[in-house]
């Protein structure tokens, strides 16, 4: 069933032109290291405000970190990061940044859908989706209630409110992930392989649902992904990373049909070629 | 406290009895684990049986009431036993219950896999069991047998109730006539709690030695279950 | 005939006010060790410097100590320093504590046991660190670890004779009351004994069998 998103709860694009707009979210000199695997290497990167990304790239290239880094799940070694203006991360060398208020506020604007899913297992569906804003956001109980069951039903899930996630398929449990992370109303929405770890037949709903949210609405959507076509389809911008750089970025057509780097080249023809 | 000093060697006496009750107690306890516990495994219904009824009496009543059982009850039957004994036979059957399910339990879930490597060899139940399952199962058994150690030696203060003069019975004695009473209780409780980190560090070297000894495990070699569906009660 | 039918009847009324009396200690010692077992196993997850490691020691001391001993401390110190309380408070504490060190570790195995992503969630949702716990992680940890502590509900019902040794008047020392006035040691304690395996028997069934549902979910 394609989904439907009502534009009342979620706003149309604006017809300004993507390069007119701020900047959303930005890295400045950014790097992280694990031991002698240096994971980003003074990365230097923008994402303006309603701009689709999508990140492609060799496995182990860092790609997962950058997401981990602005959903705070990991932490960067050097840098500044900021969202909406605000700074996330501000590390100078050697020292060790805590969690400060500052930055639990900026992350507030972030939202992520996981390669895994995550739910809660102990809870239903409408739970899992109900529980950030009414313990977050400190939403009333009916109102956010309704705002949840009508997110499930933009992604198709009206029928299984209350069911539990192991009684879902992989490709529900997405969505209602997708939902719980749209409650929360985020500017940013981060996808981590949101469609790898699914059987074939179910990608294609996932991301239906996506392709919705990034037609629609006007959310700042940075997404990891090796589904290619799909990249091409809804991004306004490709970016091909390796070894923790920026190898290339462009608009899809460019970066698919005439890379210019080697790197990418390669990279596309042993991904395509399958 | 000087009064305690004065009584330390009397505090010695009891510490050495305390010791003693727990090698009698561990013999004991090893002997009945694999008794009771080879014997549930047994295919003869005459072994398994009597053997489920003692593990499952052992470990569903009290240990104070077992021991106070053997030395004031047992009498009208007959036998009086000195309290020492009853407060070993009390301690070594009470653990050694508890052994006998991590005995059963370490042998039974390796025994799918391997018993059927030895049937397609020709070995029989026993040498199955006596060169195969049970020498794989030790390293397995070692880390829940150290928990049952550490217990018997903490249980070994009950014997101070059936009037063995133990490291307990002597702190109550000294107690009584000093009226030290914080020096004395805190003084024995830092020495059971020395005592039983020593066990644990035997145990652990233990299990270095039999780690060693053999190849090196792999990560299924953990102990299984306690209690595996369908085995028989 | 060794054993007095008649004796053995007269006195199972008097052995069974003894059992209400073990178990409403077992129910009452459960509810403490599984509360304060639930706070220092938190409190040594969340690995504050010093007072993670105090609570570590606090484990490991309860767990190589007698609760006999850890029983005549609070029974015969605390009166000491103006602090006298009934035996039965006395152990229902006792016990309550000893307890709680082994359930803390249960509660750590099963907090250990849920998937970071779980974690990672509920940090990606905002939930602050409180609502994290108790909404998200506590309720799947608890789940698993169910049947580990209805196993130590059960060993602490038969632990709780010992607490007669400090006059707390339990099934056992029904039963050694029963004896010493009659002279009589055999029915009283055969009986107390049975009464201990009728009820922790069924009750480690219960456990098995709760054990073999809970085991597929997660
Ligand atoms: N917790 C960690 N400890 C050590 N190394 C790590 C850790 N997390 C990530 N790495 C390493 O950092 C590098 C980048 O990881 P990252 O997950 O960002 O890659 P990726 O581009 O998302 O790869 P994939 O396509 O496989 O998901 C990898 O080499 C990985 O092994
Ligand atoms: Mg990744």
């Amino acid at each position: 069933m394609p989904p439907h998103i009502d534009t009342e709860s979620a706003p149309v694009p604006e017809s300004t032109p993507a390069a007119a707009r701020e900047v959303m979210i930005s890295f400045d000199d950014v790097s992280k290291r694990w031991g002698d695997n240096e994971v980003l290497r003074s990365l230097n990167f923008d994402v303006k405000s309603g701009e689709k990304v999508s990140i492609i790239g060799p496995s182990g290239s860092g790609k997962t970190t950058i997401l981990r880094i602005l959903m705070t799940l990991e932490t960067p070694d050097t840098g500044l990061v900021t969202v909406n203006g605000e700074t996330l991360w501000d590390v100078k060398p050697g020292s060790r940044p805590k969690e400060t208020k500052q930055m639990r506020a900026t992350r507030r604007h972030v939202g992520m859908v996981f390669q895994q899913f995550n739910l809660f297992p102990h809870m239903t569906a409408l739970e899992n989706v109900l529980e950030a804003p009414t313990r977050v956001l400190k939403l009333d109980k009916e109102e956010a209630r309704q705002r949840s069951v009508e997110l499930l039903e933009m992604v198709g899930l009206s029928k299984h409110l209350d069911h539990k996630p192991p009684k879902l398929s992989g490709g529900q449990q997405q969505r209602v992930a997708i939902a719980r992370a749209l409650a929360m109303r985020p500017k940013v929405l981060l996808f981590d392989e949101p469609t790898s770890a699914l059987d074939p037949e179910l990608i294609g709903e996932v991301l239906n649902v996506i392709r919705e949210l990034a037609v629609s609405t006007d959310m700042t959507m940075l997404m990891v992904t090796h589904e290619m076509r799909f990249a091409e389809e809804i991004s306004d911008r490709v970016v091909m990373f390796d070894h923790g750089s920026v190898v290339e970025q462009g608009p899809p057509g460019e970066i698919f049909k005439a890379p210019k780097e080697d790197r990418t080249k390669s990279f596309l023809h042993a991904v395509l070629s399958h | 406290m000087s009064d305690v000093i004065t009584y330390a060697p009397l505090l010695l006496q009891g510490l050495l009895i305390t010791v003693l009750v727990t090698v009698l107690g561990a013999i004991l306890t090893v002997v009945t684990a694999f008794t009771a516990g080879l014997a549930r495994l047994s295919q003869h219904w005459w072994l398994r049986w009597p053997a489920g009824v003692f593990v499952e009496v052992f470990r569903g009543t009290s240990l104070l009431v077992q021991m106070f059982w053997f030395f004031f009850a047992l009498p009208f039957f007959g036998f009086q036993l000195a309290p020492l004994t009853a407060a070993v036979l009390a301690l070594g059957f009470n653990e050694g219950a508890y052994g006998a399910e991590i005995v059963r339990g370490t042998i039974s879930s390796r025994a799918a896999g391997q018993s059927e490597a030895c049937v397609a060899l020709g070995m029989g139940r026993a040498l199955r069991m006596r060169r195969v399952l049970i020498p794989q199962s030790i390293p397995a058994m070692l880390p829940p047998f150290c928990n049952v150690m550490v217990d018997l030696l903490k249980n070994t203060s009950l014997v101070s109730l059936v009037t063995v003069a133990d490291l307990t019975f002597r702190g109550q004695m000294v107690r009584s006539t000093t009226g030290q009473t914080t020096a004395v209780f805190l003084t024995i409780l830092v020495l059971y709690f020395v005592l039983s980190s020593l066990i644990s560090l035997l145990m652990k070297w233990l299990e270095r030695r039999f780690a060693l000894d053999r190849r090196p495990k792999s990560r299924r070699d953990q102990p299984g279950p306690l209690v595996k569906a369908g085995m028989p009660v | 005939m060794i054993w007095d039918s008649e004796f053995a009847l007269s006195i199972l009324p008097d052995l069974l006010q003894g059992l209400w009396v073990t178990v409403q200690i077992t129910l009452a010692g459960t509810v403490i060790a599984m509360i304060l077992g639930l706070v220092v196993a938190v409190i040594r997850f969340s690995r504050l410097p010093v007072v993670s490691q105090l609570f570590n020691f606090y484990v490991q001391f309860v767990r190589g100590t007698p609760l006999l001993i850890q029983a005549y401390c609070a029974f015969f110190i605390l009166p000491n320093y103006g602090l006298s309380f009934s035996p039965m408070a006395t152990g229902i504490v006792v016990i309550g504590i000893n307890y709680s060190a082994y359930t803390a570790e249960v509660y750590r195995s099963g907090i250990h046991d849920v998937p970071p992503g779980q974690w990672e969630a509920a940090k990606a949702l905002n939930l602050p660190i409180g609502a994290t716990w108790t909404r998200i992680i506590l309720p799947q940890a608890v789940r698993s670890v169910i049947p580990l502590l209805g196993n130590y509900l059960i060993q602490m019902f038969k632990d709780s004779a010992v607490l007669s040794a400090i006059t707390v008047f339990e099934l056992l020392a029904h039963a050694q009351a029963i004896g010493s006035n009659n002279f009589r040691y055999l029915e009283p304690l055969t009986i107390a004994g049975l009464l201990f395996l009728l009820v922790s028997y069924p009750a480690s069934q219960m456990v098995r069998r709760l054990e073999r549902r809970l085991a597929p979910a997660h």
